[in-house]
């Protein structure tokens, strides 16, 4: 639905020239400087590359006190885990059981942890942590190594999971 | 004449006796001076409500709601959502980026963002989990507590049509993912048709640059939706031709229903309303009159109409409106009450001019089961005992 009538409104102003003439127009470098930012199909993931197990000392190191030895949670929320309780009383979300895209993980990592420190993490320390937390789901191999061209092809187990938004849906009450 | 009264003053102050006559003539002391920045009085106490936390730069504080007249939220007391504390940043110093699927990327300053034709606009600004508590049980103990992550300021700023109209979206522009200054470079993905509509880039908040609590120096606004993808510290947007997932708009501020399937971008936050005055926390001195008031909200438009019970939801009856009612705005509502000291069940009912009604608690967990966590607007219970303290319903 977004999508439709914004095509339709953004030919409508693609024609026009500038107005107001404010501003001005930022290098492809200076762009790049303001740091990566990740669509689901991977565009805008910058070089780097890590597996596992370079992960496992680094999560160690900078995720534990937060998140648990195991990812289990602490003060940060849990990891891994709650794979099938989504639709119980008691949905356990986590990055295996809820969320839909590997690159969501990296973008989120990348900008926002450690969350004491964010921006800390060089692009491979977050592939490596990225894998880490993958693996202790499941989700990839111990030696499989994620970067640019691979992360975006893992499959996330909820992947399917999130549905349009369909409201109204409370019928009017009656009178 | 003059010396009449002071005669007949005098004659009157013996009569009183000279006790009085002294205490009239004790000197008064002089107010505080002149000030360049105003203060609250040292007697009202009103603040947001926090909670204790090991990470305090994460988590909300709510708007006493119950403490506030009109329907303009005082600028300190607007609630807060932060994910990595609030930045300070130096105005001077902020840029905001335009880039992606535009004809011509823009860097701005602050002083050029101000030079650009402007509006202010009255719109209220809910956290998609405001009254999140209240799917587990009808509990929230006050208004604050139960509702308070709403607020409504006068926002000043620029439409965000005109600068995309600058920049020239490409035909595949269709997503705008906002981008913040704090520490976490929070993101939000923002369909372009709102971002076309009436999204404004604010930069002032009730006749006074932004707090930065509120994202000094700019913010975007998207009025009528949830306040997370509101981004604060706005600078950077990103055009592009899909939502980016962000971690905010997956695995957060979703609505997981009972199947397990998660609603996502519910974005426009539903007709809601609740009763301030009375409500929990609250006691009432004594049998006589008082004023029902409250406040009524919609992401679709006006509120058009909003019905009060007294007796638990059996009989309803129209509340007045205060006017103007803006669009996307708080509506102040009264009702004059004589009390006759009896209990009483008291809630509120808004109707908004797309005909929606707000539902009960019941009627949202029916739908939607009682794991969805946000986006909850169900009608809020209030009870008046006969010693006239006032509590949520199940306390």
């Amino acid at each position: 639905m977004w999508r439709l009538s914004a095509v339709l409104a953004a030919g409508l102003l693609a024609a026009q020239s500038p107005k107001y003439g404010v501003g001005r127009t930022p290098g492809s470098e200076e762009i790049r400087a303001l740091g990566a930012t990740v669509a689901p199909d991977g565009t805008g993931l910058p070089e780097g590359s890590g597996s596992a197990a370079e992960g496992r000392p680094l999560f160690a190191s900078r995720c534990a006190r937060c998140h648990g030895d195991k990812a289990e949670g602490d003060v940060g929320p849990a990891l891994v885990g709650g794979k099938g309780t989504l639709a119980t009383a008691k949905p356990i979300r986590t990055v295996g059981s809820f969320w839909s895209h590997a690159t969501s993980v990296w973008n989120y990592v990348h900008r926002a942890m450690p969350f004491d420190q964010p921006g800390l993490l060089t692009h491979s320390q977050v592939y490596s942590a990225v894998a880490y937390i993958l693996f202790l789901n499941g989700i990839v191999g111990e030696k499989d190594v994620l970067n640019a061209r691979t992360l975006p092809k893992v499959r996330m187990p909820n992947r399917d999971g999130f549905v349009p938004d369909p409201r109204p849906d409370i019928r009017r009450t009656p009178r | 004449m003059k010396k009449t009264t002071r005669r007949q003053a005098l004659e009157l102050g013996a009569a009183l006796g000279t006790a009085m006559l002294a205490k009239a003539e004790e000197p008064r002391t002089l107010g505080k001076p002149l000030s360049g920045y105003g203060e609250r009085s040292a007697f009202v106490k009103s603040a947001r409500a926090t909670r204790v936390s090991k990470t305090p730069e994460a988590g909300s504080s709510s708007t006493p709601l119950a403490e506030t007249y009109g329907i303009i939220t005082p600028s300190s007391l607007h609630y807060e959502r932060h994910h990595a504390g609030v930045p300070a940043i130096d105005p001077a110093a902020h840029r905001l980026t335009i880039h992606g699927l535009v004809e011509r990327p823009l860097v701005l300053t602050m002083d050029e963002i101000r030079r650009l034709p402007s509006v202010s606009r009255i719109h209220f600004l809910e956290c998609g989990g405001n009254s999140g508590s209240e799917w587990a049980a009808k509990n929230g103990p006050t208004v604050q507590r139960s509702c308070g992550l709403a607020s409504c300021s006068e926002w000043t700023g620029v439409p965000l049509r005109l600068l995309l109209e600058e920049v020239g979206l490409k035909p595949d522009a269709s997503w705008l993912i906002a981008e913040g200054a704090d520490a976490c470079r929070m993101q939000r993905s923002v369909p372009i048709v709102k971002a076309l509509d009436d999204a404004l880039l604010a930069y002032g908040q009730n006749g006074e640059p932004l707090r930065p609590e509120q994202g000094f120096p700019l913010r975007l606004l998207t009025p009528g939706w949830e306040g997370n993808v509101q981004v604060k510290w706005l600078r950077r947007l990103h055009v592009t031709s899909q939502p980016y997932m962000t971690r905010d708009e997956t695995s957060k501020y979703s609505d997981l229903m009972p199947d397990g399937k998660a609603r996502i971008f519910t974005l426009t936050q539903e007709a809601k309303s609740v009763v301030t005055f009375p409500s929990g926390g609250q006691t009432l001195a004594g049998p006589g009159l008082y004023e029902i008031t409250g406040l009524a909200w919609t992401g679709r438009g006006r509120i058009e109409r909003v019905e009060l019970t007294l007796d638990g939801g059996r009989t309803w009856e129209d509340a007045r409106l205060d006017e103007p009612r803006f669009r996307l705005a708080f509506t102040r509502f009264r009702l004059p009450w004589r009390w006759d000291g009896k209990p009483a069940v008291i809630a509120s009912r808004a109707t908004d001019e797309s005909g929606y009604v707000q539902p009960t608690r019941e009627q949202l967990i029916a739908a939607r089961g009682t794991n969805s966590g946000y986006h909850f607007n169900g009608i809020k219970f209030w009870r008046v005992a006969d010693n006239g303290s006032v509590a949520n319903v199940e306390a």
